[in-house]
């Protein structure tokens, strides 16, 4: 657990973080998020001390990281910032090897950590270990800078921006990536970042800043429907139904029995079957997905093989790990009532359709949305 | 594989050295050239000397004053970058230049008082005239890292001494050499002004060529000076291809 307690940063007459108190509990993802200058980098750079309070204390575990010597500090906590923090003078097998390098771990043991550390976040260690920064794009780059802030196993992880110099469509993977990495890791991650989207995603709590001072911090739901003051309101903005779907993963929503068929001819007689739903899947032989076919077209008399629409899966499809946001988004641009949902190797594993983000928007949304704005001029 | 890279990097400053090597000893072609250059000289090659023993010398002068000039400017460049000089930093950089605003031949004539004629207060002017581009290029290195890998290294619990050596020295190579080649290029042409205090070197036949009016001598001397700058400028630029990390 860490707690924060009136922690407080001045620097000449400007009070950056003003008496600051919180807790957050162990295995929870706290997102800190405000407009700029509200003081959520230097909270979260006082608690590895890259940035000294003036006043107040940081807890971890109980303990004041005071009473550590800060490079002591520094390596059991994780750290990743965005890409530009990579070292590009080292491969980026020694990127992810420093602290455990710090730590003076054996040869064999950093080696097999940097590989296992990899494969975590998605790079196969033999195509990626010897190559340098400058070599990778820059969603692999921040792959590598989560991967060096896990490296030795760290019980509490600090991220700063880790995934804010890359385009969105990247940067909605390695959320999704991250948020399933945190599922199997339990870490305690204290987060920064001015993307409300991505706080509503990735948090268990939002500790939602302005001028140095906490204004609330609070579940991403309760921050959605009760938020604390016209600010709070303002900042999360008018969209919070759209919002919410940020919530939700495709995982959880999905239908997995929907028809497929490995040839044009058995996908085609699946589409226009008895009590069908007028489609059907094309996959592989692996379960891959490839396209779809129309009942409408083959019963038009086209041949099944053109009836066939080839897609290109990543456009046309989410990921398991996607949000319902990110799979309207794509329906939407696409004017499809559903989409598939694919692995990470392209393998057809249900669809998500509008009427589940019916069924998650209706589960109390509605009454929050009708509900009258907090009054402004009481919070100003 | 590495080492054929290697023998390709190392492969044209060693032609180039041993092709030096061969000119500076080769007084017979020296002789030859220069009577013809100059039919009215006599004698046409610098007398105090061969012009290997010159060159040897020379070598001497520049490579003790730059071994003392790295030597100190080097760890006065890092100490200014340090929390604990960092209060230095400006005091250090003005008083290394005006160690090079002073015209190497104005310390000499103020250095004879206290340490002589010959090769000390020639070391010692050269010393102080190649300070600076060494400190203000190890500061400039070292200051240029971008920021975001500083905060990554301390924030990952770096000690100082560990972001030095593996981070801010490395990837500030390229600066840092930078200032230590021009320091070395530029002591090879002054220290030609040595020979008018008895510091010998390639000086010498330039001053004596003056003196008794022989442009063979001034030949012989300046030639092989410029030659000598420009071999020097080569290997310290391979040498800087071989250490600088690709990413510096």
């Amino acid at each position: 657990m860490i707690q924060l307690e009136q922690l407080t940063k001045r620097y000449d007459d400007r009070l950056a973080v003003d008496h600051l108190s919180l807790e957050v509990p162990d295995g929870r993802v706290c997102v800190l998020i405000g407009p700029s200058g509200c003081g959520k980098t230097t909270t979260l750079r006082m608690i590895n001390r890259l940035v000294e309070p003036t006043g107040g204390r940081i807890l971890i575990d109980g303990r004041d990281t005071a009473s550590l010597p800060a490079e002591e500090l520094r390596r059991s906590l994780g750290y990743a910032i965005q890409s530009v923090g990579l070292f590009p003078h080292l491969t980026v097998a020694e990127n992810v090897a420093t602290v455990p390098r710090l730590l003076r771990w054996d040869k064999q043991r950093i080696r097999q950590r940097v590989r296992e550390m990899l494969a975590l976040v998605g790079l196969e260690p033999d195509d990626y270990e010897a190559s340098y920064p400058r070599q990778l794009s820059g969603g692999e780059a921040q792959r590598v800078g989560v991967a060096r802030a896990l490296a030795a196993d760290p019980p509490v992880l600090l991220m700063d921006e880790p995934f804010g110099a890359v385009d969105p469509l990247t940067r909605g993977r390695l959320q999704g990536e991250f948020a399933r990495i945190q599922r199997e890791l339990r870490k305690t991650v204290v987060f920064v970042t001015h993307d409300v989207d991505e706080a509503i995603r990735l948090a268990d709590l939002i500790a939602i800043m302005r001028d140095g001072r906490l204004v609330q911090y609070d579940t991403p739901e309760r921050v959605l429907d009760h938020p604390a003051d016209g600010f709070v309101h303002d900042f999360v903005g008018v969209d919070r139904a759209l919002k919410r779907l940020g919530r939700v993963r495709v995982a959880d929503v999905m239908r997995t029995d929907v028809p497929h068929a490995a040839t044009p001819d058995a996908a085609a007689a699946l589409a226009r079957g008895e009590g069908g739903a007028g489609y059907a899947y094309l996959v592989d032989n692996d379960g891959r997905l490839l396209g779809w076919v129309d009942a409408r077209m083959v019963r038009e008399g086209w041949p099944c093989e053109e009836a066939v629409t080839r897609v290109r899966v990543a456009e046309a499809s989410v990921g398991v790990d996607a949000t319902l946001k990110e799979a309207l988004s794509r329906m939407l641009g696409f004017g499809f009532r559903a989409i598939p949902v694919v692995d990470a190797a392209d393998v057809l594993l249900g669809e998500v359709g509008l009427n589940a983000v019916e069924a998650a928007t209706e589960a109390g949304s509605r009454a929050s949305e009708l509900r009258e704005r907090p009054s402004d001029e009481a919070s100003r | 594989m590495t080492r054929r890279i290697l023998l390709r990097r190392l492969l044209p400053p060693g032609i180039a050295v041993v092709a030096f090597a061969w000119l500076v000893s080769a007084q017979w072609l020296w002789a030859r050239v220069l009577a013809t250059l100059y039919p009215d000289e006599a004698p046409v090659l610098f007398p105090a000397g061969t012009l290997a023993q010159l060159t040897v010398r020379h070598l001497q002068l520049v490579g003790i004053s730059s071994a003392i000039t790295i030597a100190i400017g080097l760890p006065l460049g890092i100490w200014a970058t340090r929390p604990s000089g960092r209060a230095f930093r400006e005091v250090i950089v003005a008083a290394v230049d005006v160690g090079q605003t002073f015209p190497p031949v104005a310390v000499l004539a103020l250095a004879m008082p206290l340490l002589g004629l010959g090769a000390l207060p020639t070391i010692f002017a050269l010393f102080l005239y190649g300070l600076f581009p060494v400190v203000s290029g190890t500061i400039a290195g070292i200051e240029g890292v971008p920021r975001p890998i500083v905060d990554a290294a301390r924030g990952m619990g770096m000690g100082r001494g560990q972001l030095l050596v593996r981070v801010e020295l490395p990837l500030g190579s390229r600066v840092i050499l930078a200032g230590i080649r021009t320091s070395v290029i530029v002591n090879v042409g002054t220290a030609t002004v040595g020979a008018a205090f008895g510091a010998g070197g390639l000086g010498g036949p330039i001053v004596g060529g003056l003196l008794v009016q022989n442009m063979a001598f001034i030949t012989e001397g300046a030639v092989t000076a410029a030659l000598l700058a420009i071999l020097l400028d080569a290997l310290l630029s391979a040498l800087e291809g071989s250490v600088v990390p690709a990413a510096a």
